[in-house]
């Protein structure tokens, strides 16, 4: 077996020199200083990552799209698929434990300022998967095409038609017509199957590739800049092993919670119906929802609606460009206002849902 | 790592360690991959049992004419021929499964597929398929016509 391994190696290695990735690899480290723990939500959320291909791939074989098969699809699915159940809950709980898992990632990154230069890339790309996630939810909500979807999509995309010019063609383009119907569903399915996939899998592998180019980020004041010795750790095998034993955990956290917990599928979506009482977005939505709530319909000449979503579009494209207007951190000194706001925008966010929750 | 060192009881409790370890990785394939496979197993559509189909009137079946008609899941072809008589065999080519038809102007049961032919007692006459097309029976009782299993 051993000679095997090593004859195959050997043989792979003469062709596509594997030892100087394997030299690369071995030489990798990871700073330990007081916030190591932030190291772990990236691979968490590549995980879960992995998580939802996998399911997702398994959901795919049958799934039936369109206004007349999907929900019975799901059903079957639910009822007389071995295991159906087991797989569509972790599908949707592995999905919310991802967008959370992001935001964890995310928010520490932002409170590190590990996005500074050289990593304004890494940042931009890691923004712009969360973005994706977003519309991962948001179409895969719609795919069992069950009355909470179908009202959530209703009002998500009227949102979307509210922005000024650009608004109602949006809408259009996003339901495939005026109204939510079997259209949307096909556009959805194809967003959510095909061209999203597509693009985060591109938008992940420059992520990763630029982690490993440019090493792990060191936090300010700790790092070498300082001129103070850095405490490391190999990535491979102490990191890794780490690693591997969180995934596990976060695996065993998705079982209990799809076995005590499988997802609901409600009732069949009908157009004719009314909004079942206590309808709710999901919880990552929720902050956004709340807010508009709370604006008055006229701030001065404009429309309340349309001012909150141009204040969320506005604060989104400066946290997505933050490695570019924050020139302090660039330069390696502390930028303690940053703190401030990024501090005000969890407690906004964390206060926000805990309010829309209980509403 | 150096044996010499290594005394007994120590050794024991790694080996010990190593089969807790590997047990438990093997555990964690199994109930991982149990449910996966398990979900790939279509499970069991309850199909009816289909034993006789009405076919339809007598009068409107012309001689030397072939249709397909549904049995069940299952096509079957049934010709009427230049005599009138009627007969049924299954549509599905023993070649490669592709469904075949009736073809006046040869008077053959043909496969579109892979030019297979059949005369019109079912027999394979030419062309890959290796076997006869199995045979039906054709029941008229009155104006109807029935298609049924012959068995």
């Amino acid at each position: 077996m051993k000679t095997f391994l090593q004859k195959s190696y050997r043989w792979v290695d003469d062709r596509v020199q594997l030892d100087n990735l394997v030299h690369f690899m071995g030489k990798k480290y990871v700073p330990v200083h007081r916030h190591s723990i932030w190291y772990y939500f990236g691979g968490v959320s590549l995980f879960l990552f992995i998580i939802q291909v996998v399911t997702g791939i398994m959901l795919l074989l049958y799934y039936k799209s369109g206004e007349d098969a999907a929900f019975e699809s799901i059903q079957y699915l639910m009822s007389k698929v071995e295991f159906g159940w087991l797989i569509r809950s972790v599908h949707s709980w592995a999905a919310n434990l991802f967008i959370l898992a992001a935001m964890i990632h995310m928010f520490s990154v932002f409170f590190e300022k590990a996005y500074r230069r050289p990593r304004e890339i890494t940042w931009v790309t890691g923004m712009l998967m969360f973005f994706l996630a977003l519309g991962f939810g948001f179409s895969g909500y719609l795919l069992p095409w069950n009355e909470l979807a179908f009202f959530a999509t209703k009002v998500g995309t009227d949102i979307a038609g509210v922005v000024p010019v650009v608004g109602k063609p949006l809408l259009v383009f996003l339901r495939g017509g005026e109204e939510v119907t079997g259209a949307t569903l096909s556009r959805f399915f194809g967003f959510h199957v095909a061209v999203f996939p597509g693009i985060f899998t591109v938008l992940l592998g420059i992520h990763l590739v630029l982690v490993q180019r440019q090493g792990i980020s060191e936090p300010l004041g700790i790092s070498h800049e300082h001129g103070k010795e850095l405490k490391t750790m190999p990535f491979f095998p102490n990191f890794l092993l780490r690693d591997l034993l969180l995934w596990l955990l976060v695996l065993n956290i998705i079982a209990i919670l799809a076995v005590f917990f499988p997802w609901e599928l409600g009732k069949k979506a009908d157009a004719f119906a009314s909004a079942p009482a206590g309808i709710k977005p999901e919880w990552y939505f929720m902050f956004m929802f709340q807010t508009l709530k709370y604006i008055p319909a006229k701030v001065i000449f404009i429309d309340g609606e349309i001012l909150g979503i141009m204040f969320f579009g506005v604060a989104g494209l400066l946290w997505l460009i933050v490695p570019f207007w924050d020139k302090a951190s660039a330069r390696g000194k502390q930028n303690r206002l940053l703190n401030y706001i990024g501090l005000f925008v969890v407690f906004y966010i964390i206060l926000f849902t805990i309010i829309g929750w209980l509403a | 790592m150096n044996n010499n060192a290594l005394s007994q009881p120590e050794r024991s409790k790694r080996d010990f360690l190593k089969i807790l370890f590997s047990g438990g990785l093997i555990a964690l394939v199994g109930s991982v991959l149990y449910p996966i496979f398990a979900y790939l197993k279509p499970p069991k559509q309850s199909e009816v049992e289909v034993s006789s189909v009405k076919v339809g009137k007598l009068k409107d079946i012309e001689n030397e004419s072939g249709q397909i008609i549904k049995f069940g899941s299952k096509p079957v072809i049934l010709i009427r021929t230049t005599q009138g008589d009627l007969r049924a065999f299954s549509a599905t080519c023993t070649h490669l499964d592709c469904t075949v038809q009736y073809r006046k102007d040869m008077g053959m049961i043909w496969c579109a597929c892979h030019n297979g032919k059949y005369d019109l007692t079912g027999r394979n006459v030419s062309g890959p398929p290796p076997r006869p097309l199995t045979e039906f029976r054709v029941v008229v009782q009155g104006e109807d016509v029935f298609v049924s299993k012959t068995s």
